[in-house]
């Protein structure tokens, strides 16, 4: 396993491959002058078609990075680069998936994961004219690839938990998206079901190879599904620690108990502990 | 017996009863008509002066529909402001509290005084009675659509509209249904209300008359008329409530249609 990561050096503009760059953003909140820092100045560049886990310990402003990338959020002070253009311009198309499934409840699984097919340029031109038809293919084809095919026509609350995470992860992916966002998105799941979506999750990204950028609290999910994992300090974060992870894929559940992958993971809990006990002693 | 078909025979068991009681009674306190007409007796008073009771039934019946159409005209505008914008919110409650705490009673005399005694107050008064029911649940369901699917529309692209459209204001349908059912019956009130003081027509009028000419029975005619209308625009709403927004309560039916 290697340290640094192989991401070349240059200016985005003449670098179409990074996807994501953030150069000393910074973000906080409050009334100036009273202002609570969320984000110190970070830096974090992800090459198109990297799966990169952030991690680190609770109210790190793992959720910032995300937000700022997504641009919901603009930085304080520094700059979010996406697709090679400021964000908000919406250069890159985005696709969301939290904990929190938000199906909408007055809408088939089918039609809930065509949702963005309905907003979405150049989709929604042709929304009306393709939902019975291309879409609806296009949806049980996803749907298919996470064995969800049979519940097209279900309600979201005839579905299990896990079974609206697929559905979720499948409503972040109809609309082709080349960065994908994901919040803790098996968070709230039981670990078996959880295990199987991580399967579920890798040839997903292996079909399409979509960037990712993937919160975690689970490190072991974090081993299974980066390419590249990166650590935050405690609040106001900053990232710590960058490292590739070269397991070769496809991974298994079972290669989480070789010797390597427990390795990775007690090192990167001990610098989350390390983080945690630094912000304790700095609070006190 | 289907649980369902138990439940409306102890319904309708219920309303038998409520009339049987009534009637038995007044016969054994021996309670004068005056005070207390038998139930049977106003079923007769009904069935005789039907057709002289019919134009008055529909001229509250329009007058409470065209108030009610425009009080949820005016709800649904006010509650949608409201409901997406904060500041909406905040510079326009006040105002829709303090107004909605309005007895309506006191407002009938200023409408006949602007626009004179008939169909126009009666249609005013519905309008202000029902309203604000719809303002507060068009808001609340609004203003109930879940952060995180709003971040995932946002970063699609999604603009106001797309949101409000597609989420918000399928979200607010069982909000604004069970609003309707309320604003409805509102409705009543305050067209009938302004019909006893001001109007020479309308089921309101004939009872303010009727009670005046001790005609007892025919006011109590009157109100079986007002209950009748009541329950049949109730049930009309429940209906198209239960077509609408099945998937609110999770029904079976629902689901497989």
């Amino acid at each position: 396993m290697s340290r640094s990561h192989a991401i070349p050096q240059g200016h985005p503009s003449i670098a179409p491959s990074i996807a994501v760059e953030l150069s000393q953003a910074a973000v906080s909140f409050g009334k100036p002058g009273k202002t609570v820092a969320a984000l110190q100045e970070t830096n974090l560049r992800i090459a198109a078609g990297e799966f990169v886990a952030l991690v680190g310990p609770s109210g790190c402003g793992k959720s910032t990075i995300l937000r700022l990338t997504a641009g919901l959020l603009n930085p304080t002070r520094g700059a979010v680069i996406v697709g090679g253009r400021e964000v908000g311009a919406k250069a890159l198309r985005i696709g969301m998936a939290f904990q929190n499934p938000t199906m909408l409840p007055w809408l088939t699984i089918e039609r809930n994961v065509m949702l963005p097919l309905k907003i979405v340029r150049p989709f929604r031109s042709d929304y009306r004219a393709k939902r019975r038809t291309e879409f609806r293919d296009r949806v049980h084809a996803l749907l298919a690839d996470v064995g969800l095919d049979k519940f097209a026509n279900h309600y979201p609350w005839q579905l299990s938990g896990g079974m609206l995470q697929r559905a979720n992860l499948c409503r972040a992916l109809i609309h082709e998206p080349s960065l994908l966002l994901l919040d803790e998105p098996f968070g709230a799941l039981d670990q078996f079901t959880r295990e199987e979506l991580w399967g579920t999750m890798q040839s997903l990204w292996l079909k399409r190879k979509p960037t990712v950028l993937l919160i975690t609290h689970d490190l072991k999910e974090a081993g299974f599904l980066a390419s590249r994992i990166c650590v935050m300090s405690a609040r106001p974060g900053r990232i710590i620690d960058d490292s590739a992870v070269d397991f070769p894929r496809p991974r298994t559940v079972d290669m989480t108990f070789d010797a390597d992958f427990v390795a990775l993971n007690q090192r990167l809990r001990d610098l989350i502990i390390d983080a945690r006990s630094d912000a304790a002693i700095q609070g006190a | 017996m289907s649980y369902d078909l138990r439940r409306r025979l102890w319904a309708a068991l219920l309303i038998l009863g409520f009339f049987a009681a009534w009637e038995i009674l007044c016969l054994v306190l021996q309670v004068s008509d005056l005070v207390l007409p038998r139930p049977t007796q106003v079923f007769a008073t009904l069935a005789a002066r039907f057709g002289i009771l019919l134009p008055h039934v529909m001229q509250t019946l329009w007058t409470t529909m065209i108030g009610f159409v425009l009080g949820v005209t005016v709800g649904v505008v006010i509650g949608a402001a409201i409901g997406v914008s904060r500041t909406a919110y905040d510079t326009v409650y006040p105002l829709l509290i303090g107004f909605s705490s309005i007895p309506k009673v006191a407002v009938v005399p200023i409408f006949v005084l602007w626009f004179g005694s008939g169909a126009t107050p009666a249609i005013l008064t519905a309008l202000a009675m029902c309203f604000f029911p719809i303002v507060v649940n068009i808001a609340t369901g609004l203003a109930t659509t879940e952060p995180e699917l709003e971040d995932v529309l946002k970063s699609l692209g999604a603009s106001r509209l797309d949101i409000l459209w597609n989420v918000g204001l399928p979200r607010t349908m069982p909000f604004f249904f069970a609003s309707l059912k309320i604003a409805v019956t509102f409705a009543f009130v305050g067209s009938v209300l302004s019909e006893t003081v001001a109007s020479n027509k309308g089921i309101g009028n004939v009872m303010m008359t009727a009670s005046s000419n001790f005609d007892v029975p025919l006011v109590f005619a009157g109100l079986f008329l007002l209950a009748a209308l009541g329950i049949l625009l109730y049930v009309a709403f429940s209906l198209v409530e239960a077509r609408v927004t099945g998937w609110a309560t999770r029904r079976q039916g629902f689901a497989s249609a």
